[in-house]
C-alpha cells in the first residue's frame, strides 16, 4: 500500500518537525507516557460542511495536569452555523480572541507532539481535525488515540445486568466519576472532565491482568 | 495565562484558609501555576526524608493521611480543602512524615516559589501560617494512645511534627439555648424540649451562673422538692465550671471527673466572669473520643448531612481496629459494625428521601445483598443492594418506579459519598433491573429459579443474601416465602446452586501448599475471598436454602443453624462456621493493615503460625464441598 501513498512534497517545517517526533518509539512503561486529552467544539457534526470552533487540551505527564500546560484555542470562522451556537455558547468572533484554521493546527501540533491523544468519542474530534490538516494539503495526525468511551466500558464487569450501552457520553462519565460538570460544553472544560475521567479509568484498569497501551487500543 | 481550569482551581482554592484572605490578583497569579495531581488510592505522595517538593499540596477531592511510618501511627488525616506538606518547605528541609492518598485523591499543587512572597506580604496569611505550624491543631483523628504524652522513642527533631492525640481541641457546641434566672421550670423545660437538649445555660446579665440538666428536673422537681411553677434559680446547678476555648479532650475529661459533672461552660476568658461560647458536654467529649459505638449510633441518628456521616464513618473504622487488637470474638465485633452500617445506611435514606419534592408514593423496602446482607461486611466494600415497592395499579407502575429509581440514584450516590463504591457489576438500586415492585420481582425469582444457567444461578447467589436495611419487612417476607414455594417446585434449582458453590478454586494445591495468583496485579498473593471464603458461603446458602430456613443470611449463623437441624453433621457445620470467622477476621485485619478490602494475602508476610491456622480452616471447606457433592447428587446430572 505504502508504494501508492501520495507524499505531498513542500510540507511546512513545523510538519517535518512533528513528524520527526514519531521516529522513536513511545516508552514501554505506561507511567512514562505523555497523554493529550482534547476536545473540539465544531459548528455541527459534519467533518466536511461544518468547522471547528475551538479546541482545549490539557497534558497529563505522570498523573499530573499543570494548569500553565494547557491548550486553549478559538478559531476565526468563515462559516457560521446558527444551531450549534447555543449549544456551545460560542460566538462567531466573540469576545474570545481568534486565529486562522492553520495558525491552530500549526499550534497543535507543537503542543500535541508524539503524545498519546485522549478524547470522548475519539473519532469526531480526530474527524474534524484530520479533515482539517487534509484541507490545508497536510497529512492526517500520527498520534495514538484512546478513546474515553471505548475504554470506560472495560472497567465494567461483564454480567447480565449491564448489557454495556453502546457508548456512554461525557455526562455519564462525570456522574459515575463524580466530576463536577462546571464549563460542561467549552472545549477545555470537557477535555479537562475528560483527563479526570481517563485518570480514574485507567487507575481502575491497572488492577486487571495484563494491562498495557496495547490492550487499551484493542 | 488565565484560562478556565485555573478559574476552577481558584473558585475552589479561595474557600480555604489560608487562600481566603488573598486578593483575586494573587488568587489568580497562584491558580495559574498550580498542578493538578492525580492520586491512586493508597499511592505515596511523599515519604519520610524525601527531599522538598516544589510544591505543597491541597486536597481538592479525596483524603490524604500523613503519618510516621517508623510507628505507622496516623498523625493527620486531610480533608477536602486541607493543605499538607507544607511546614518542610518554609524549615527548608526534607520530609518528617510520610503522606499518602487515603482514597481516590486529586490534589492541587502548590509553587512554593509563587506563594511564598504572597504569603510574604500578607500578614493574615503569614498569622495563619505561624498558628498552624505552632499548634498542629487540626487532627480529629490521630490514633489514640491513652496516657502517653510523648512519644518515647522519638527523637527530638521528629516531635515538633508530632500532633500529640490527647492534646486534640475537644468541639463544643456552639448553638447555645439559654434562659434567664427568673424563666420559670416550666418554660425552661418547654425550651429543652423543643430544642432537643438536655441541658440549659442559666444566664444573668450576659454571665452564664448556672446549668440545668435533665437530672435536676428529676431530682429537685418531679421528687416534689420545687413546683414547676418556681423559677429556675431554685433548681439550677451553680455556680458552673467555666473553662477558656481550646481545651483539649482529656483536659475536659479530667474537669469533668474533678467536679463530678457533665457539662462545661466554654466562656471567652475561661472565667463566670466572661460571656458564655459554648457547652461542652459529656457526649461531645465521647463522640470525639469515638469509642463507643451507642455515642455512634446517636451521633449518626442526629445527622442530616451526608459528609458527616462520612466523618463518623471513620469512627467506627477506628473502633474496628480497637475491637480487632483487643481480640473480641468476631461475631460480636460483625454485630456491631454491621449494626453502626445498619444505622448509617437508614440515615441515608431517610436524608434521601428528605431530599425528593414528594413523599413516597408506596411503601417500599430498600435491600442490602451480598457481604451487606450478610451482615460480614467489617471493611468498605462495594455497595451491592436493591429495592422493591408494594405492588400499584398498574396505570400507576411507571410513575412510581421513575419515583423509586430517582430516590435511588440520590442512596447510591449518597452512599458513594460516605465511601461505599458503586458496584461495578451495577447491581444497585439505581440499575432499572433492581429496583421493581413486588411482582416484577417475584416474576424475576420464578424466571432465575425455573431457568437457571450460570447467569442466574449467580444473580441468585447474591441476591439471596439479602437483609432489610430500610422500609416494610413484609415486603421482605412476601417475596422469601416465594422463593421458597418456587425452589420446591423446581428442585433442580437447588442442584445448580451446588454446582456453583463447588465451582470455586481450590485453595491448596497437590501437596497442600497454598494456590497463588499467577499473573496480573495480585501476582504471588492468595485470593483469601474467592479460594477461601467464598466455598464456605456458598455452600452455606444451597444448604439453608434446602432446608426452607428465611430470615438467617449470616453465614456463620447458617451454620449454627444447620448444625442444629442435622445433628449427625454438627461437628462438621461447626467447624465451618468457625472457619468462615476465622477467615472473615483474618481478612479484615489484612484489609485494615493494608487499608484496601483484604482480598489478596501476600504469603511472605504471614507468620508459620498464621499460615497454619489459615490450612486448617482448608480441611472444612474441603469436607463442606463433598458433603455437598453428595447429598445433592451434582456428579450425576452435571456430568
Amino acid at each position: 500500500m505504502g508504494l501508492f501513498k501520495k507524499t505531498p512534497k513542500n510540507l511546512p517545517e513545523y510538519w517535518s518537525k512533528y513528524e520527526s517526533l514519531f521516529k522513536d518509539p513511545q516508552s514501554k512503561n505506561f507511567d512514562e507516557l505523555i497523554f493529550v486529552v482534547l476536545d473540539t467544539e465544531t459548528t455541527g457534526f459534519s467533518f466536511e460542511d461544518d468547522r471547528i470552533l475551538s479546541i482545549g487540551a490539557v497534558k497529563i505527564k505522570k498523573e499530573t495536569i499543570s494548569v500553565q500546560d494547557v491548550f486553549d484555542i478559538y478559531l476565526t470562522q468563515e462559516k457560521f452555523n446558527k444551531e450549534t451556537v447555543h449549544v456551545h455558547g460560542l460566538l462567531k468572533n466573540g469576545q474570545r480572541e481568534c486565529i486562522s484554521e492553520i495558525l491552530a493546527l500549526e499550534k497543535f501540533l507543537e503542543y500535541v507532539g508524539n503524545a498519546i491523544i485522549v478524547a470522548h468519542h475519539a473519532g469526531f474530534d480526530m474527524g474534524m481535525l484530520n479533515t482539517a490538516l487534509v484541507r490545508h494539503g497536510l497529512p492526517k495526525l500520527k498520534n495514538t488515540v484512546l478513546d474515553t468511551s471505548v475504554i470506560y466500558k472495560k472497567t465494567l464487569i461483564k454480567s447480565y445486568l449491564v448489557q454495556p450501552k453502546p457508548s456512554y457520553t461525557l455526562d455519564e462519565l462525570a456522574e459515575k466519576f463524580s466530576i463536577s460538570k462546571k464549563d460542561r460544553h467549552t472545549a477545555l472544560g470537557d477535555a479537562y472532565i475528560t483527563a479526570v475521567a481517563f485518570l480514574k479509568i485507567i487507575s481502575r484498569l491497572k488492577e486487571k491482568k495484563n494491562f498495557s497501551l496495547k490492550s487499551l487500543i484493542r | 495565562m488565565k484560562n478556565l481550569i485555573s478559574e476552577r482551581v481558584a473558585d475552589f482554592i479561595k474557600n480555604y484558609p489560608p487562600f481566603n484572605v488573598l486578593d483575586s490578583k494573587s488568587l489568580f497569579q497562584l491558580a495559574e501555576q498550580v498542578l493538578i495531581v492525580y492520586k491512586e488510592k493508597n499511592s505515596i505522595i511523599f515519604s519520610v526524608d524525601e527531599s522538598q517538593h516544589s510544591h505543597f499540596y491541597l486536597v481538592h477531592k479525596g483524603a490524604v493521611t500523613l503519618s510516621n511510618p517508623a510507628t505507622s501511627n496516623i498523625l493527620d488525616f486531610c480533608d477536602e480543602g486541607d493543605i499538607f506538606g507544607l511546614r518542610p518547605l518554609f524549615a527548608n528541609e526534607n520530609y518528617k512524615l510520610e503522606a499518602r492518598a487515603h482514597e481516590e485523591s486529586i490534589l492541587y499543587g502548590i509553587p512554593i516559589d509563587i506563594f511564598r512572597p504572597i504569603a510574604k506580604e500578607n500578614e493574615e496569611v503569614t498569622v495563619f501560617l505561624m498558628e498552624s505550624f505552632a499548634s498542629n491543631t487540626r487532627n480529629p483523628y490521630a490514633k489514640n494512645q491513652k496516657g502517653q504524652l510523648y512519644e518515647s522513642d522519638d527523637n527530638e527533631t521528629i516531635s515538633n511534627e508530632v500532633i500529640i492525640p490527647d492534646l486534640q481541641l475537644a468541639s463544643y457546641s456552639k448553638k447555645l439555648v439559654t434562659c434567664s434566672t427568673r424563666t420559670t421550670i416550666q418554660k425552661a423545660a418547654e425550651i429543652m424540649t423543643k430544642r432537643q437538649i438536655g441541658s440549659i445555660l442559666v444566664i444573668r446579665k450576659d454571665l452564664p451562673v448556672g446549668i440545668i440538666t435533665d437530672k435536676d428536673f428529676r431530682n429537685k422537681v418531679i421528687s416534689g422538692k420545687q413546683p414547676i411553677t418556681a423559677t429556675v434559680k431554685s433548681i439550677m446547678t451553680t455556680p458552673v465550671i467555666t473553662y477558656p476555648k481550646n481545651l483539649t479532650i482529656t483536659q475536659a475529661q479530667m474537669a469533668m471527673m474533678k467536679s463530678n459533672i457533665s457539662h462545661l461552660v466554654i466562656t471567652e476568658d475561661g472565667t463566670p466572669n466572661s460571656a458564655a461560647l459554648g457547652i461542652l458536654s459529656k457526649h461531645d467529649v465521647m463522640v470525639s473520643l469515638g469509642d463507643n459505638p451507642a455515642v455512634l449510633v446517636k451521633a449518626i441518628k442526629r445527622t442530616s448531612k451526608i459528609k458527616k456521616i462520612k466523618q463518623l464513618r471513620k469512627s467506627v473504622m477506628v473502633l474496628l481496629t480497637g475491637y480487632l487488637e483487643q481480640n473480641i470474638p468476631l461475631g460480636l465485633i460483625a454485630k456491631i459494625i454491621s449494626e453502626l452500617n445498619d444505622t448509617c445506611i437508614k440515615q441515608v435514606v431517610e436524608i434521601s428521601i428528605a431530599k425528593m419534592d414528594t413523599p413516597p408514593p408506596a411503601k417500599f423496602a430498600w435491600l442490602a445483598l451480598g457481604s451487606q446482607g450478610r451482615s460480614e461486611q467489617l471493611l468498605h466494600t462495594d455497595q451491592d443492594n436493591a429495592l422493591v415497592f408494594e405492588d400499584v395499579p398498574e396505570e400507576d407502575l411507571p410513575k412510581t418506579t421513575t419515583y423509586f429509581l430517582n430516590l435511588s440514584k440520590h442512596i447510591t450516590k449518597a452512599l458513594n459519598t460516605i465511601g461505599y463504591e458503586y458496584c461495578p457489576a451495577d447491581m444497585m438500586a439505581s440499575n432499572p433491573k433492581w429496583c421493581l415492585s413486588l411482582q416484577e420481582w417475584k416474576n424475576k425469582l420464578s424466571y432465575w429459579i425455573g431457568n437457571p444457567g450460570p447467569n442466574e444461578v449467580l444473580m441468585s447467589s447474591i441476591f439471596f443474601d439479602y437483609s432489610l436495611a430500610y422500609g416494610e419487612r413484609n415486603l421482605l417476607d412476601n417475596m422469601s416465602e416465594h422463593i421458597f414455594r418456587t425452589v420446591e417446585k423446581y428442585p433442580v434449582f437447588l442442584v445448580h446452586l451446588a454446582n456453583g458453590a463447588l465451582q470455586s478454586p481450590s485453595p491448596t494445591g497437590f501437596f497442600r501448599q497454598f494456590v497463588v495468583e499467577q499473573d496480573g496485579q495480585h501476582k504471588d498473593s492468595f485470593d483469601l475471598k474467592s479460594r477461601a471464603l467464598r466455598p464456605l458461603i456458598d455452600a452455606a446458602r444451597v444448604l439453608i436454602l434446602s432446608h426452607s430456613v428465611k430470615a438467617i443470611s449470616n453465614t456463620w449463623e447458617r451454620y449454627e443453624k444447620l448444625a442444629e437441624l442435622e445433628p449427625n453433621n454438627q461437628e462438621l457445620y461447626l467447624a465451618c462456621s468457625y472457619a468462615t470467622k476465622a477467615l472473615l477476621k483474618f481478612r479484615t485485619r489484612q484489609g485494615l493493615a493494608n487499608h484496601d478490602s483484604g482480598r489478596f494475602i501476600q504469603l511472605d508476610q504471614l507468620s508459620k503460625q498464621e499460615k497454619m491456622k489459615l490450612k486448617r480452616t482448608f480441611k472444612a471447606i474441603k469436607e463442606i464441598q463433598e458433603l455437598i457433592t453428595l447429598r445433592f447428587k451434582v456428579t450425576n446430572i452435571l456430568g
